[in-house]
């Protein structure tokens, strides 16, 4: 036990930091499929689907995304329900990105303002109509940074996947330090890794916050 | 209230009652436009002037009386909207152009999504309208690159496309300064000349007389006179005397 850390523990780290961006996309777009269809629920005409979406995103924002992995992974597996790390880290990641996702897109939606919605209706659109051309192309603007933003807290949150034997960065960490007892520099340099997944994430997110505050078009009402 | 007897009208209204909550916006409205009137609809801020032009386009639900337009009862829920919406053009304050369309796709959208109209015969009806409005050199434009009156401009164009049997104005001009105003009104006074039927709520009383076939004017919620222009300058009621006498007639 014990030596130095080589090249050998590096490549693992790398193959752990890949795993990382690839549950990260499955997060991002298996939540972003059903964080749409939830944004659209919250804002539909139905009553009934709008109270089952709105109940559905308390149920997940009000649970940790630990608990969720746990009884994704152990938890259906002890009724009969086995799933592989990478399919109980992937679905787990789907709900809670979906959650919150469909919150920030409801709000995008909900923020076009109202006017443009009746001038739609005054041209006789179609209420898919007015959704697809005219206020979904404006809400995805107002989106686009939160969303970036959030992409960095689901980066950092598949960290969380490793309790479940899923191997990414952080587990592929602690498997390097289990056999080299170097727990200072092993994490360093996985916390490094994260920084540098997230930090440009970061700094375009803020890039393109500062681009829309200046784009933005005078469209409300004078007060 | 007087009336020309002869067709049927447009836009009527019959003891029309709104209200918002415990307040009692309109209570018991009634009037009528004619096939190429224009009616303007004048009162205090309040006054329920804006609702009722909202209602004749189904944009506020009535609780009572009953409104035809086209020959649709619009007050009942079996309305077709869409239907209706074709035969009703509105134009805002706001002017509510889509932000993320050019001026040209503004015009195209509805004719386009809605009449299935080919997008090169569209295309040509935008030059149209904004050839009416005097706008064809700002076609590729976006909306934030228009002045406030272009803007109005624009979206009486959009409107105009829809070839509607009726158009309301809602205060069209009212977030615009005087310079820009002139430009929208004159606009409009070319469709009344052109025949286009218009109810138009407004503040500008000058405009109201020289262009109105009738005015309505309305308080608390009530057409409280209704006459030719001229009531303008020979109001009878005592509450016309002071809405028109505080500076408001100016031409």
């Amino acid at each position: 036990m014990g030596g130095h850390l080589n090249i050998n523990h590096l490549l693992f780290l790398g193959h752990g930091a890949l795993w990382t961006i690839g549950l990260s996309l499955i997060a991002l777009i298996g939540g972003g499929i059903a964080g749409f269809v939830i944004a659209l629920a919250r804002v539909s005409p139905l009553r009934s689907v709008r109270l089952l979406s709105a109940a559905y995103v308390q149920l997940i924002q009000g649970t940790p995304l630990l608990v969720i992995l746990f009884l994704g992974y152990f938890g259906l597996a002890a009724i009969g329900l086995k799933m592989s790390p990478l399919a109980a880290a992937g679905a787990s990641l789907t709900l809670y990105v979906s959650a919150y996702l469909g919150e920030i897109w409801r709000g995008s939606i909900q923020s076009v303002p109202k006017p443009q919605w009746e001038a739609a209706e005054g041209l006789a659109l179609s209420r898919t109509q007015r959704m697809l051309k005219v206020i979904l192309p404006q809400a995805i603007r107002i989106a686009t940074p939160p969303t970036v933003g959030f992409m960095v807290q689901i980066i950092k949150n598949t960290s969380l996947a490793s309790v479940v034997g899923f191997v990414e960065l952080m587990r592929s960490g602690q498997i390097v330090n289990n056999s080299l007892f170097e727990p200072f520099i092993v994490y360093a340099i996985i916390a490094a890794v994260y920084f540098a997944m997230c930090y440009p994430l970061s700094l375009f997110s803020q890039k393109l916050e500062r681009r829309m505050g200046r784009g933005r078009v005078n469209n409300l009402a004078p007060a | 209230m007087q009336q020309t007897a002869s067709s049927t009208p447009i836009v009527s209204l019959r003891d029309v009652q709104k209200s918002f909550g415990s307040l009692k916006v309109l209570d018991g409205v009634s009037f009528a436009v004619e096939r190429g009137e224009v009616l303007a609809i004048i009162g205090r801020s309040g006054s329920g002037k804006s609702t009722a032009l909202r209602c004749i386009d189904r944009f506020e639900k009535v609780d009572g009386g009953e409104i035809v337009v086209c020959g649709r009862r619009v007050d009942l829920p079996d309305i077709d909207l869409r239907a209706l919406r074709q035969d009703v053009g509105i134009v805002f304050q706001s002017y509510n152009l889509f932000p993320h369309l050019t001026i040209e796709q503004n015009i195209t959208l509805a004719p386009c999504s809605v009449k299935r109209m080919g997008l090169s015969e569209a295309k040509a009806l935008a030059r149209k309208v904004l050839a009416q409005v005097g706008l064809e050199e700002k076609i590729h434009a976006y909306p934030e690159q228009l002045s406030g009156g272009q803007q109005q401009r624009a979206a009486i164009a959009r409107s105009l496309a829809m070839q509607p049997k009726v158009m309301l104005f809602d205060e069209v001009t009212s977030a615009l300064d005087p310079e820009l105003t002139g430009e929208v009104l004159k606009v409009i006074e070319q469709l009344a000349a052109d025949g286009m039927t218009m109810v138009m709520v407004t503040h500008e009383m000058g405009f109201a007389r020289s262009i109105a076939d009738r005015i309505v004017f309305m308080h608390r919620g009530k057409v409280h006179e209704t006459g030719p222009a001229s009531i303008l300058t020979a109001p009878t009621t005592p509450e016309l005397v002071q809405f028109v006498g505080t500076g408001n007639l100016k031409s």
